[in-house]
């Protein structure tokens, strides 16, 4: 308890420069984040310790700034008919218990093998999940590019097809996003993983929203905006559980929002000029980078809890620097593909607008 | 003759949400010590962080909207719904 009061009092001084940075994060996370539904966040507490802010009150205002960031992206790409809100609460629900649970398990793993041991854990469930979600969803969404299908109505998969064919009485609800009724019994496991990773990785959207997709049965464009509804309801859930401590840093988490709000209303207009599949490929393609940074940092927790010969302090620097590298990488490859297929789409969109003009105007 | 309809772009609105926000921001800056003091003391405080976020996103969302709609950045106008 000591500690967390010492880190709260230890909010850093801000500078014009320090302010910037946040911004620019801040924008390319949010954007990011308004387009897959979730994704842009984990890079923020990095970012902010590596500003010198300590790491619960990175992660205490990266909270504070995602649940209103989440609210503002769901209210958006609600306009455009992409969210589910029932499926976002019901899964927001349980993911909150996840949450509880992933935070509990992790302070647990502090204590037996300390902060070396808790990093390992963190890193070990990056990789392992980030590759077989992420390679999955990768594979997927390059498989329907290759296929020429871009333009089908997205398939639901047999697994989808089998949960949504149980019939468990008492506890089936219908849900806008699958066009059918699902059981509880099968979202609650969902939002339970869901929350565990965002306790653990601070982006439980990279399970949610392909679960959604390929468990469930929904759509891409759908499940990616439901993920914001269940964002903001562990967002705030979280973020208040910290603000209990007096952990969060009201000004960073603000500044952040700042520059994420601007993202996160481009990120939701540009969904609009998309297909499916090229929300899968931004998901894939930055979970499949972000998997090579995480992987990068294992050497160094074991030779920190001496399962490995110890790293000297030059490799060590070497390699968290790569770490950090890769992962601003991972965003910033997700958010160009993010705007170059907005620009692309309104380019198409203005030519067939032009030519719809010129036919009506009798000039073809 | 079809006639064109022109959407009439929330200039207005962008402006006053822009002003606020930036009043927002600046007294948040201005008054960091004090509002850094009273929001770390935990507790029955930890409403006030929760209710800062919520004030912000309301008035910068709002103006974050009206502004890329005004510099011409919107929704696909053929694909409104998802199906």
């Amino acid at each position: 308890m000591h500690d967390i009061a010492a880190q709260a009092t230890n909010f850093i001084d801000l500078n014009i420069i320090t302010i910037l940075y946040l911004l620019f994060v801040g924008f390319v996370g949010g954007l990011v984040s308004g387009f897959i539904g979730s994704g842009g966040a984990f890079v923020m507490t990095p970012a902010m310790m590596s500003l010198g802010v300590p790491g619960l009150v990175a992660v205490a205002s990266n909270m504070c700034h995602k649940f209103p960031k989440a609210l503002v992206g769901a209210l958006k790409r609600a306009k455009y008919g992409q969210v589910d809100w029932k499926i976002g609460l019901v899964i927001g629900v349980s993911a909150e218990a996840g949450v509880l649970y992933g935070a509990h398990i992790q302070e647990g793993i502090k204590k037996s093998f300390g902060e070396a041991g808790s990093n390992l854990y963190v890193s070990v469930a990056f990789v392992v999940i980030l590759a077989i979600v992420g390679g999955f969803v990768l594979r997927d969404a390059i498989k329907t590019y290759r296929s020429g299908t871009t333009n089908d109505e997205e398939k639901v998969t047999k697994i989808a097809k089998w949960v949504q064919s149980v019939n468990i009485p008492y506890t089936m609800v219908y849900f806008k996003s699958l066009n059918a009724r699902v059981s509880v019994l099968f979202t609650i496991p969902i939002g339970f993983a869901t929350g565990m990773l965002a306790a653990t990785i601070a982006v439980g959207g990279f399970i949610g929203v392909p679960a959604m997709i390929y468990v469930l049965g929904a759509p891409s464009l759908m499940a990616s905006a439901s993920e914001l509804v269940i964002a903001f309801v562990m967002g705030m859930g979280g973020s208040f559980k910290y603000a209990l401590h007096g952990l969060v840093d009201i000004r960073l988490a603000m500044i952040i929002l700042c520059g994420s709000l601007f993202g996160i209303q481009l990120g939701a207009i540009g969904t609009t000029y998309v297909k499916g599949y090229v929300i899968k490929l931004v998901m894939g393609t930055i979970m499949v980078i972000v998997l090579f940074s995480r992987a990068l940092m294992v050497p160094v927790y074991l030779s920190q809890l001496n399962l490995i010969q110890p790293l000297n302090e030059m490799t060590v620097k070497v390699l968290k620097n790569t770490s950090f590298a890769i992962m601003m990488i991972a965003l910033l490859v997700g958010a160009f593909i993010v705007l170059t297929s907005i620009w692309k789409g309104r380019r198409t969109e203005q030519q067939q607008l032009a030519a719809e003009k010129a036919v009506a105007h009798g000039k073809i | 003759m079809a006639a064109t309809y022109t959407k009439k772009k929330p200039v207005g609105m962008m402006v006053l949400t822009g002003i606020i926000s930036i009043a927002l921001y600046a007294a948040l800056l201005l008054k960091q010590d004090y509002i850094n003091a009273t929001f770390a003391h935990g507790g029955l405080y930890a409403f006030l962080p929760i209710l800062t976020a919520f004030v912000f996103s309301i008035f910068h969302g709002s103006f974050t909207s009206n502004f890329w709609t005004v510099i011409g950045i919107e929704a696909s106008k053929k694909k409104k719904e998802v199906k």
